[in-house]
């Protein structure tokens, strides 16, 4: 159970992240606020209070890894990682700039904290159950989160590494899938239907939780449960695309829309 | 100067030969906002086929749809058709030498912001490199259009690369468009630069900075990187000093390198690339990230002076 103070906590962070996010999609004239905003919270949840990590040793080898399978959500791990102090928080001015480590998508061998370099979807599961296998090698005991955009598994890799996840029994998985039912071209049920996606993963050998992918207690509690499962593990977050900016949410066209001057001050002033 | 998209260019054909050949289908991979394809589905939804974040699926269901004699359009960005799905484009495509038609968009580093990831610049080298394929690359928006309706005329797999970004119109590459065939844009007799792509505007500034100069300059822009034009290269080589190549690719397998090869083997003369280095982009605005990556008139007058002097 989360106590009152730390939910506070949490939801005040996550507010941050989210100004954050729209201040640099906005400064960058360029990026992906609506899967952004929508994953605040998970972030918030796994950096603010689940995973076992030291910003001060980006580099420690038992840490819990977090790998963004979807790649182009880039705004809401650097805000997360420069409020953590992986890196200043000026580099944020930065973003999407030539020379920037802070590329329009992730890049593992310059930014602290950026465990593997991703923006084609579908790779980033394959690579994190890739790390998660090494782990088990090493006998080393931490978890790697990966977090796969809805659209994303549509990619037939997601469906390979969910097959070799479950025949080397990676019980150090839990993923998620960010369930918001918008991609690109909009609603992901007429663009490449999805549907039920509790049953899919099940049937590849995963335990599947699906969740409020906005409520910080069920986030963390459900981590909690996965973490004593004998299996890979994958969290379908409900969530709304845009969340916390009232005219972004559930809206497809702002999957990669920079928010022009007006939409920015009022997206900050929502934000508060 | 007028700038418009080449993708918008292809966009247009599609709808134009949508309404002249009911077999002509559009397919594509989420992406079809960027692609601009979604206004072929507007005109046509039952023609348009969104097959979601799958270009492997695509490219090879493509394949299908013209083994049933379909003329299928399928797009993408340019890294996913080659990077991603490029055994469907080699096994699926190229080898049955099926009548797949592949429209990528997002080519080379003006492709911004979104960094390395996306940004192909050697999507040129592998597209080439695969025997039965076409491979066109056009200059702007009116060559766009062209190149697209030139390759659904032909029979057998093509592929059309376009850019995210406007570009200049260069009424120079108009008023027609054949496959294979360079197009010879500026006279000259000391040096030659040969252009492909958005570097033809580049191209022609580069011989105007030349001209100055003293140096009687000739410009081939070449939007057909295979089958390439061997003859127009061969007099080039015999009749100026040397030459340029410009293309917004990697130097490595694109154009550069297919002229180079043909002149060596026929009429030995110093050959210098124009592209970006053996390096991966990142994120920028296109423009800054043209100068930072060397793919200006500057860096064309630069490598003819070499030659010249
Ligand atoms: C292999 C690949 N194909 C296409 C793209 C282009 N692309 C970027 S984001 C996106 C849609 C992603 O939708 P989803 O996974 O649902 O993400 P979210 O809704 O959380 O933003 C697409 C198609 C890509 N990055 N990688
Ligand atoms: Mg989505």
């Amino acid at each position: 159970m989360l106590n009152l103070k730390k939910h506070e906590f949490l939801k005040n962070k996550a507010r941050e992240v989210r100004k954050e996010i729209v201040s640099m999609v906005h400064r960058a004239n360029s990026g992906h606020v609506g899967g952004s905003l929508g994953a605040a919270d998970i972030l918030t949840a796994l950096y603010y209070h689940v995973m076992q990590h030291d910003p001060k040793k980006p580099e420690w080898e038992e840490r819990d890894r977090f790998i963004l399978s979807k790649g182009h959500c880039t705004p809401v791990i650097y805000a997360v990682l420069a409020d953590c102090g992986y890196f200043p928080k000026v580099d944020l001015l930065e973003f999407r700039r030539p020379g920037s480590h802070l590329q329009g998508h992730p890049y593992q061998p310059k930014t602290p904290g950026i465990d593997a370099c991703t923006g084609t979807l579908g790779i980033g599961i394959s690579t994190g159950v890739g790390m998660a296998l090494g782990a088990k090698l090493k006998k080393q005991d931490q978890y790697y989160y990966i977090l796969c955009g809805d659209g994303e598994i549509q990619e037939g890799q997601v469906w390979e590494a969910a097959m070799f996840a479950n025949k080397y029994k990676l019980d150090n998985v839990i993923g998620f899938v960010d369930r918001n039912y918008l991609q690109t071209d909009g609603y992901s049920e007429k663009v490449m239907p999805l549907d039920p996606l509790v049953p899919k993963w099940e049937s590849f050998g995963w335990k599947v939780f699906e969740i409020d992918g906005h409520d910080f207690e069920v986030i963390i509690d459900t981590i909690e449960k996965a973490k004593k499962e004998d299996k890979p593990v994958m969290i379908i977050a409900n969530t709304t695309k845009g969340k916390g900016v009232s005219f972004m949410e559930g809206k497809a066209e702002w999957h990669g829309k920079p928010p022009a001057e007006d939409d920015f001050e009022r997206a900050m002033q929502e934000l508060g | 100067m007028e700038y418009k998209q080449t993708r918008q260019g292809y966009a247009d054909a599609l709808i134009e030969l949508g309404k002249k050949n009911e077999k002509v289908l559009v397919l594509d991979a989420d992406v079809a906002k960027a692609t601009l394809t979604e206004q072929f589905e507007a005109v046509f939804p039952d023609r348009f086929f969104n097959c979601g974040v799958q270009e492997q699926n695509m490219l090879s269901a493509a394949a299908g749809l013209a083994l049933e004699g379909f003329i299928p359009f399928a797009s993408t960005f340019g890294v996913f058709a080659t990077c991603r799905a490029g055994d469907q484009m080699r096994s699926s495509i190229a080898y049955p030498k099926l009548n797949v038609k592949i429209g990528v968009t997002h080519c080379g580093i003006t492709t911004g912001g979104d960094g390395a990831s996306h940004q192909s610049n050697e999507d040129i080298g592998m597209a080439r490199t695969l025997p039965n394929m076409t491979v066109i690359v056009p200059g702007d928006y009116e060559e766009s259009r062209l190149a697209t309706h030139a390759a659904a005329k032909m029979h057998g797999p093509v592929y059309l690369r376009f850019g995210r970004d406007k570009y200049p119109v260069v009424p120079e590459i108009h008023g027609g468009f054949e496959i294979g065939k360079a197009k010879l844009i500026k006279e000259g007799s000391d040096i030659t630069i040969i252009t492909t792509g958005i570097m033809v505007s580049e191209g022609l500034q580069a011989a105007d900075l030349l001209e100055k100069k003293g140096y009687s300059t000739r410009v081939l822009h070449m939007p057909t990187i295979k089958p390439l034009d061997e003859s127009a290269i061969i007099k080039a080589a015999k009749e100026t000093k040397g030459i340029v190549t410009a293309e917004e690719h990697s130097i490595l397998a694109g154009l550069g390198e297919a002229v180079a090869a043909v002149v060596s083997e026929n009429h030995p003369c110093p050959v210098h690339r124009v592209g970006v280095m053996d390096t991966f982009g990142e994120s920028g605005q296109s423009q800054e990230l043209m100068d930072l990556y060397g793919l200006r008139a500057k860096d064309i007058v630069e490598k003819a002076i070499k030659i010249l002097e």
